[in-house]
């Protein structure tokens, strides 16, 4: 395509100049790439470079007071909780994608109530989580606020995600390793645990991936559900995530330049979690195009 | 022994598959079994309706929150939209492969910085510049719409470029060799080809801005009345049911829950809409 309307610069020029419209649509559409490029490295500039000075170490003191407000704890709580609501939420994923691809017969009239099902929760705002885990984990089950509670709402919030690119990865791997294991004689968990899975992790990874960026900056679905406490939490203690730390900072009013520490902390793990995904993105997508 | 323990993990994966029909069933019940009392009581029109909120009086009208939310996700609309379907069109027909592996990853990022980082930023950056700048006391309409406008943005850029992508390249193509510029060849023939994908990204992008609690929250204001102007502070749903929540109780707790599910009526049916509107697309 490119080889065809190959311009040179000033022939493009010429051209602007017979047709304004274009142009200003030209205009319009960079400016619209300028806008987004700098908004984001606006914020992002602005809390790094407002909240790097306030990372003290008093900061991630081992046990949290009012006093040095230390986000040590947060951040232990926030990887508690992430991984208790991975456990729970892989699992029941990948085994719903692996049902959707492997066994699920065309026109299954279930495999279409699942998929509409799964849409709809990925479509459900996380405080709707929130108010439901409320109901049913905090309140009815009796857990009370817990970390047991936020996690399980977690783990529902972030299903939909796994099952989706589970499913999509398990759909790339070709027929032709499923049919070259049933020839060799393996049977159909062998094939799926031996030779599907196995193939298909890269894209598992990327959905975990997502679901662990999702999960680190939840506050509205855990506020009522894995409560509020600051400090370690157990199984059935209620604690805050680091995001909940920061939205009780920056509510108060008192620690503006903890809020700044923290944002800092949370954008850092974003960048992480972002440039891990890209990185197996390129590492495993690449040889295979 | 093999033939058993095949059918048993049969019946397993089947059991993980069903979990999201549990699932959504679950949120449905919980939710509309506890709000319906509060709605039965005070009465869905009157619910709906009442321009008051008051729950010390036990006066429970939630329609400056519906306002609040329709009014905050319209602003973000009208920022988010246009640059957004702007920058998908950049991203697929204008930009170098190599200006894309760079662009993509901000937007990657721009998708996963966390709700409460932005409401941080809204609260630090945005506000005090309405308030220095324009009117108000900064926690206003405005704020909330310019904020939410920037967070719908990978939403909106992610579905419509992949939209724009689908359109087959022939069209593209038969414009050019017509005599139309690249960008009116874009605009007025490929864009509007991949109308219905785009449709669906705003959709989608609705969907986020009206169910955001935390950045809302932030910036909002949250004064439970029905606002004049945008400069002015307003309540969302989302916002009402957080900010009341650790302390209600009896009633008041009721209606917040049934809150929560006017908020749900409105996300199901915008997601209909976005998968009706992605069926079309995909059909033709």
């Amino acid at each position: 395509m490119e080889a065809v309307n190959r311009q040179s610069f000033r022939d493009k020029m010429k051209s602007y100049q017979k047709h304004p419209g274009s142009f200003l649509l030209l205009l319009l559409v960079l400016l619209a790439a300028v806008f987004t490029v700098s908004v984001l490295v606006f914020l992002v500039g602005y809390i790094l470079i407002h909240g790097i000075p306030y990372l003290k170490p008093s900061l991630f003191a081992w046990e949290y007071t009012s006093e040095n407000v230390s986000m040590l704890p947060a951040m232990i709580n926030t990887l508690f909780i992430t991984v208790l609501a991975l456990a729970i939420s892989i699992p029941f994923g990948v085994g719903a994608a692996i049902y959707l691809v492997e066994y699920a017969k065309k026109g299954n009239k279930l495999v279409g109530v699942i998929r509409v099902t799964a849409e709809t929760l990925s479509g459900i705002p996380s405080i709707i989580y929130g108010l439901f885990g409320m109901l049913f984990f905090v309140t009815a089950l009796k857990w009370g606020y817990s970390m047991l509670a936020g996690a399980m709402t977690l783990a529902i919030m972030v299903l939909p995600v796994i099952m989706r690119t589970t499913e999509e990865a398990l759909l790339c791997v070709p027929d032709s390793f499923r049919e070259g294991s049933f020839g060799l004689g393996a049977g159909k968990l062998r094939t799926i645990f031996r030779i599907v899975l196995p193939s298909a992790v890269p894209g598992i990874l990327s959905g975990i991936i997502l679901a662990i960026g999702r999960i680190v900056g939840e506050t509205a679905a855990l506020i009522y559900t894995a409560g509020t406490v600051a400090g370690a939490a157990g199984f059935f203690d209620s604690g805050r995530t680091l995001a909940i730390h920061m939205y009780s900072l920056s509510r108060e009013g008192m620690h503006t330049h903890e809020a700044y520490a923290t944002a800092v902390v949370l954008l850092v793990v974003v960048l992480i979690i972002n440039g891990a995904s890209s990185l197996i993105a390129k590492k495993f997508e690449a040889p295979r195009k | 022994m093999n033939r058993v323990k095949e059918k048993i993990m049969e019946l397993v994966f089947l059991f993980t598959a069903v979990i999201s029909i549990v699932a959504v069933a679950l949120i449905c019940i919980f939710l509309f079994a506890n709000g319906y009392p509060a709605i039965h009581k005070i009465g869905l029109w009157e619910f709906l309706s009442g321009k008051t909120w008051r729950p010390t009086n036990q006066i429970f009208g939630i329609f400056p929150m519906i306002i609040g939310s329709l009014y905050v996700t319209g602003g973000a609309l009208v920022i988010g939209v246009p640059v957004g379907i702007l920058m998908a069109v950049f991203l697929s027909r204008f930009c170098p492969k190599k200006l894309y592996r760079m662009l993509k990853p901000i937007v990657d990022l721009l998708a996963g910085i966390p709700s409460i980082v932005y409401g941080f930023f809204g609260l630090v950056v945005i506000v005090p510049f309405v308030r220095e700048h324009m009117k108000g006391d900064g926690n206003s309409i405005l704020t909330a719409s310019v904020l939410l406008g920037i967070m719908i943005l990978p939403t909106v850029i992610g579905v419509s470029e992949s939209a724009i992508r689908a359109v087959e390249q022939s069209y593209y193509e038969g414009a050019l060799a017509l005599g139309a510029t690249h960008e009116r060849s874009v605009f007025t023939v490929v864009v509007p080809a991949a109308k219905s994908g785009i449709m669906a990204a705003v959709v989608l992008g609705v969907g986020r801005a009206i169910g955001e609690t935390m950045a809302v929250i932030m910036v909002a204001g949250n004064q439970a009345r029905v606002p004049h102007s945008i400069f002015q502070g307003v309540r969302t749903l989302t916002a009402n049911i957080v900010m009341e929540m650790g302390y209600a109780a009896d009633l008041h707790r009721e209606t917040l829950i049934a809150t929560g599910v006017v908020l749900f009526v409105f996300i199901l049916m915008i997601n209909l809409s976005f998968s009706l509107l992605k069926r079309r697309g995909g059909e033709k």
